[in-house]
């Protein structure tokens, strides 16, 4: 029944991500104006502090390079000629007070340092703890449209992958930035003030390295979109191949299977060979302009040294080509960081695409409440759970309160419905269910049986036509109190990591040990359960896993049990489960109808025969409805289905 | 394990030699430099020389060219070896997994699969590209720096020994301590973003019992206690920057101040001294360089060894050496047949099996889950070997046949039906290569197939999606009973291949099996009575034991199992939809 429910898997905004290259980042700017703007609320003083501390540390070693023109012209030179002039023993504690007098500096940078790395680490984990959970609560309010159009597994990336390189981005790239920020202003300043004339050879060097560094870079990206293209061909066949890897022995594929993939991972070495190539390279040519830059100021410097144009002292070219060694140092580094923040920034993108979706709309203002019944007849709320449930309904133009008693009636009237609104899959359906009646669906695979489950609880909303709930249209009920008052059980059953009594008590949160186990007797899971090594408290992983499929529907059961609606959607397995236990599946699933208006799609020749109502469906249409007998009587399509006539004949 | 991987460098060695050697030159030159510019400082400088100053200057940028080529080079060549490599692994992974037996496959599970042959494999090329280009680098950088240092003067430069030294010991315990904190902090995100994975694919169940606020507060609870973990291992990690800083300045400091001394006292130059200074960052950067790619590599090393796992697995079944490639006719005979999947299972899976079974006929087996119906059909097409007794299929053993001939005489629609992206007819002629459109649709005719592909809009052209997403369960298994049926084989066997499949269908494919391939032996597992009570014999299933295995009358009398299931699935909870066949 997957296609019924997932009209269009994978055309999502991710769409198969891996299989395509990275989609261009529209508004770079903007993204990580937001960005920043997310990770500056509820931090912005620890970022302050942290930009301080940044500043101190560049602020240390640049006065540390600097130090260098001190030490040499301020000391080292005065001292010597001192020495040449024939001075006695040289005095030496004016410069041990300028290295105390840095030693203090240095030990500021060391406490900067030392603070910047511990704020980091909260902002950072504190900004993907919030992001996560912002993610995760806002995944959680999306309609369920949302997760059949989206691949579950693009989901799942964004939290792995996304926030990773998102991580990276805050914790390394960011700071890292504004640091070699700082430090390029800093260090060119100072530069100017040493010669103004190197600082020119230095930048001039700069430009050369900045040309040559897009050139490759661009050479590199094209690469890396291919490496990219072919890394997800590759990934997709190995996920197909390992999937299929039985199949392929049977049917003796292996060569083809061979073939086929040593063509794609043959165009995945070409491309990953440049890609890496290129990035490689990008390294050598930076450090190496870099050391030619170097060079050419030790030259230059070295001939303005030495003939005293525009001033420059030995200790001053000292400090100069330390300089420009740090001054290259953060160019290199952002040019390597630049990669990485385009990929954080895709991410980012697809995680505020997740965050701006927009939630589930709830416009209903009808509550549900436990109610007790006065004397004369008449309902009142109740803080106490009564059993008595009553739709709270506020009227606004009268400012009254009325109640009216859950009953479990439900009426469609004339619904239309499509997944979208070009393609309608359900036409024109009405349906009438008593409270306590049992109506059954039956039809083929694709007729639209788990659809109209669907539109009850408004997991979908209708395009046109009504659905009423106890008289009151449903899109009047607020949602939460509309779901709870609706129990399903799903015929593919998915359970949660935790014991089976945690999973049980998923129906009725508050439920006692003693009424889990009720609700597990009630529907012949306690048989079971008391066998697990640690009965109820036995742990569950990876959904269930380690039960058999029936009893994972027995649990599934036993939690609509303990959260006892009165309104019950059941959808009956097909899926092949041992004898023994079907038949308490089965027995369990009737239990839990008893006095219950329930929906059913129905599998079983019991269960049909006994509903009130059968409502055969075929192509989103309903043919036929009626009691069995009737249906019978009618020699219609039911008829057809249950006698096989139209088959064997 | 390191000798598995490195077997797969293969024809890239040439360029794992040569990258350490171009990157040892490119340090090599970028060492001189440092050097080269105190000559100029003390000799050209200080006393005057220009044309020293140009000649030593011409030979730096020389050094500086010289590296940038040594630089590419070792950049191109290590990219070459890295990638070749990585591409080998992944050939070689591939190639050893087509010759898996069903017993080996079972051993790893898809998804773990993959992540070896993909996510491993990157972070193998990752780590074998640092060892190749910053393994010799870094340390030979550091090194060398230092032995320069030592020949400009033997007490500066053991200020930098001492801070290496200590500096290392620092380092190294910052290392240990913080992978071992990552180690434990790792499986707990793991397990958080499974639960993630969990809300995800449940998310109607928590909207059914509107459980939002639930979820939120226990991943809240979670991604919280991820957050506190994750501070107290990056908070060891945040100790490696002033530390660095410390050893730094600290060594600034004293070169500073000792330096000006020996200068003074004229046993150092001016130049020398910048020199010391330029190599005293290189030294400490390259320290911390080969912390981080010990950390690199350690984290690499899980990946290795999955890698080599997957590599070092032998195959449980191989052909045998003078194969037959005729296989007579569809009769099979179970003799004192026992199986176990692992040799070091207590309990065998099936016990003391004995069938016979005719060519043509059609055979129903039912049974339970865990029953072993499924291990029982594969033993025929040796998927699995038999562990104790013997299997005979047109009159010789399994073991005699060459296993593609057996294979393609033996079709088996496996219970996980998968179809592969392609269009229809591709995925037919996995049964027979060369099938004509006529005899794919012979077949799909036969399977009941025919009759949906011809409503699709493409056809037999229409393109299936990976995993044959596109199509129902129903019609999924009708096409790998076609794409079965194309091998024409002796024996079909459907293990629960029709579930998905309509009551009324189902009984026109058995009916199809009958009328057009008599001769071929079927066998049927099934959980509908109604798919099997019709079979000329049935087998029933018991916790890896016959305990029932004749006609459908015969076993009513004698089997109580079979009759208890016959009267549960027609006394009203059987299948609704079955209910005419009965």
């Amino acid at each position: 029944m997957a296609e019924e429910r997932k009209p269009k898997v994978n055309q999502g905004p991710g769409g198969r991500r891996a299989m395509g290259p990275k989609p261009a980042i529209k508004n770079p700017g903007k993204l990580f104006k937001r960005l920043m703007a997310y990770i500056l609320k509820g931090y912005t003083p620890h970022c302050i502090l942290v930009l301080v501390c940044i500043v101190v540390s560049v602020f240390a070693s640049t006065q540390g390079t600097m130090f260098m023109r001190t030490l040499i012209d301020g000391y080292i030179a005065p001292m010597l000629d001192a020495l040449a002039s024939g001075e006695a023993a040289p005095d030496f504690s004016p410069l041990a007070a300028a290295i105390i007098k840095l030693a203090c500096i240095y030990v500021l940078g060391i406490l900067a340092a030392f603070a910047q790395a511990r704020i980091m680490v909260l902002i950072t984990q504190g900004v993907m703890r919030n992001l996560r959970n912002d993610m995760f609560e806002k995944m959680e309010s999306l309609p369920i449209k949302y997760f059949d159009t989206h691949a579950h597994g693009d989901i799942m990336s964004m939290y792995t992958n996304d926030v990773d390189t998102l991580r990276q981005m805050v914790s390394q790239s960011i700071p890292q930035l504004i640091s070699s920020a700082i430090t390029v202003v800093t260090v060119l300043s100072y530069m100017f003030i040493l010669s103004v004339p190197l600082t020119l050879v230095t930048l001039l060097m700069v430009t050369i390295m900045m040309v040559s560094a897009k050139k490759v870079g661009g050479l590199s990206s094209r690469f890396f979109l291919s490496q990219q293209i072919d890394i997800g061909a590759v990934n997709g066949y190995v996920e197909e191949m390992m999937n299929g890897q039985k199949v392929v022995k049977v049917f003796c594929h292996e060569d083809e299977a061979m073939e086929k993939f040593n063509e794609l991972n043959d165009k995945l070495f070409d491309s990953a060979y440049h890609a890496n190539m290129f990035a490689n390279i990008m390294g050598p040519i930076n450090a190496q302009l870099g050391n030619l830059s170097y060079v050419v100021c030790t030259v230059v410097g070295g001939l303005f040294a030495l003939t005293g144009i525009s001033g420059l002292t030995l200790g001053s070219l000292a400090s100069f080509l330390n300089f420009n060694r740090s001054f290259n140092m953060p160019i290199n580094q952002v040019s390597q960081q630049f990669n990485s923040i385009i990929m954080a920034l895709a991410g980012a993108e697809r995680i505020f695409r997740l965050l701006d979706e927009k939630p589930e709309t709830d416009e209903g203002y009808v509550e549900l409440v436990n109610a007790k019944e006065e004397a004369d007849g008449s309902l009142t709320e109740s803080e106490k759970r009564t059993g008595l449930w009553a739709w709270k309904h506020y009227h606004k133009s009268e400012n009254t309160t009325t109640y009216q008693r859950l009953e479990g009636n439900v009426v469609f009237d004339h619904v239309d419905f499509g997944y979208n609104d070009e393609k309608i899959i359900l036409h024109d359906v009405e349906l009438y269910a008593k409270p306590g009646q049992k109506i059954a669906f039956v039809g083929a695979t694709g007729a639209g049986k788990t659809t109209i489950t669907n539109l009850i609880n408004r997991f979908y909303d209708i395009q046109d036509g009504k659905i009423r709930y106890d008289g009151i249209n449903v899109n009047k009920i607020k949602k939460a109190d509309l779901r709870r008052s609706l129990g399903i059980v799903l015929q593919d059953t998915h359970l949660f990591t935790g014991t089976v009594m945690e999973n049980i008590r998923y129906g009725k949160l508050d439920a006692t040990d003693e009424e889990v186990k009720a609700a597990a007797r009630l529907v012949n899971a306690d048989g079971f359960i008391q066998r697990l090594p640690d009965g109820y408290q036995t742990r569950l992983t990876g959904d269930g896993a380690n039960l058999s499929q029936g009893q994972r529907q027995l649990l599934a059961i036993a939690r609509a049990a303990v959260a006892d609606p009165p309104v019950l959607i059941l959808d009956e397995a097909t899926s092949s489960i041992d004898t023994r236990t079907e038949r308490l599946v089965q027995k369990g699933m009737d239990a839990l109808m008893e006095g219950r208006t329930t929906f059913v799609i129905a599998h079983r020749l019991s269960t049909v025969r006994n509903s009130n109502c059968i409502m055969v469906l075929e192509q989103g249409r309903v043919i036929e409805r009626g009691t069995h007998d009737q249906l019978i009587a009618e020699k219609g399509k039911y008829y057809q289905l249950y006698t096989g006539n139209a088959v064997t004949a | 394990m390191l000798k598995t991987l490195g077997a797969q460098i293969k024809e890239f060695k040439k360029d794992s030699l040569i990258t350490p050697v171009f990157m040892i030159l490119e340090v090599i030159m970028e060492m001189i430099i440092p050097l080269m510019m105190a000559s100029i400082i003390d000799k050209g400088v200080e006393t005057g020389d220009m044309g020293h100053i140009c000649r030593i200057g011409g030979l730096m940028i020389v050094a500086a060219v010289a590296g940038l080529v040594f630089g590419i080079m070792g950049g191109k060549y290590g990219a070459r070896a890295s990638t070749g490599f990585a591409s080998n692994l992944r050939k070689a992974m591939f190639e050893n997994i087509q010759t898996f037996s069903f017993a080996n496959i079972d051993k790893y599970s898809t998804s773990g699969l993959v992540t070896r042959l993909t996510t491993d494999v990157t972070n193998m090329q990752n780590a074998y590209q640092m060892i190749l280009r910053l393994c010799m680098r870094a340390p030979i950088s550091l090194i060398i720096a230092m032995v320069m240092s030592f020949l400009i003067s033997p007490r500066l430069a053991s200020i930098y020994l001492f801070a290496v030294i200590i500096l290392g010991v620092i380092l190294g315990i910052i290392v240990t301590n913080a992978t071992r904190h990552f180690s434990q902090v790792f499986p707990k995100y793991d397990d958080l973003n499974e639960s993630v994975e969990e809300n995800v694919s449940a998310i109607r169940v928590v909207k059914a019992y509107v459980r939002e606020d639930y979820e939120n507060q226990k991943f809240k609870k979670a991604s919280g206690n991820i957050y506190s973990l994750f501070c107290r291992a990056e908070n060891i990690v945040a100790w490696n920057s002033p530390v660095m800083s410390l050893a730094m300045y600290s060594c600034i400091l004293l070169i500073s101040w000792m330096g000006a001394k020996m200068i003074v006292g004229g046993s150092l130059t001016t130049g020398q001294l910048m020199s010391l200074m330029t190599y005293c960052m290189n030294i400490l950067m390259n320290l911390m360089m080969v912390s981080m790619i010990f950390v690199m590599i350690t984290m690499s090393l899980a990946s290795a060894r999955r890698i080599a796992e997957v590599l070092g697995e032998k195959t449980l079944l191989s052909n045998p050496e003078n194969p037959v490639y005729e296989v007579a006719d569809g009769s099979i005979e179970f003799r004192d047949v026992s199986f176990k999947y692992h040799t070091e299972a207590k309990e065998p899976v099936l016990k003391d099996i004995n069938l016979k079974i005719a060519p043509g006929e059609t055979i129903g087996i039912l049974g339970g889950t865990g029953s072993a119906k499924s291990s029982l059909v594969n033993l025929i097409s040796r998927l699995y070997d038999v562990t104790e007794g013997s299997l005979f299929v047109g009159g010789r053993n399994v073991k005699e046949y060459d296993l593609e001939t057996l294979r393609n005489e033996v079709a088996v629609v496996l219970q996980n039906n998968v179809l592969f992206g392609g269009t229809i007819l591709e995925n037919l002629r996995w049964g027979k290569k060369d099938a004509s459109l006529e005899e794919c649709r012979r077949a799909c005719k036969l399977a009941c197939a025919d009759e949906f592909i011809g409503k699709l809009p493409g056809g037999y052209e229409t393109h299936i999606e990976q995993g044959g997403t596109n199509v129902s369960g129903g019609q999924r298994q009708r096409l790998c009973i076609a794409r079965a049926l194309l091998k024409q084989p002796k024996v079909l066997i459907l293990d629960d291949s029709t579930s998905a499949v309509d009551t009324a269908t189902d009984a026109r494919i058995r009916k199809a099996f009958k009328e057009a391939i008599p001769g071929t032996t079927k066998l049927i597992i099934a959980q509908r009575i109604s798919s099997i009570c019709d079979a000329d014999k049935i087998i029933i299933m018991d916790e890896g034991q016959v305990m029932g295995f004749g006609s459908h009358e015969e076993l009513l009398k004698s089997s109580e199992i079979y009759r208890e299931v016959y009267e549960s699935q027609t006394a009203g909870s059987g299948d609704f939809d079955e209910k005419g066949e009965l």
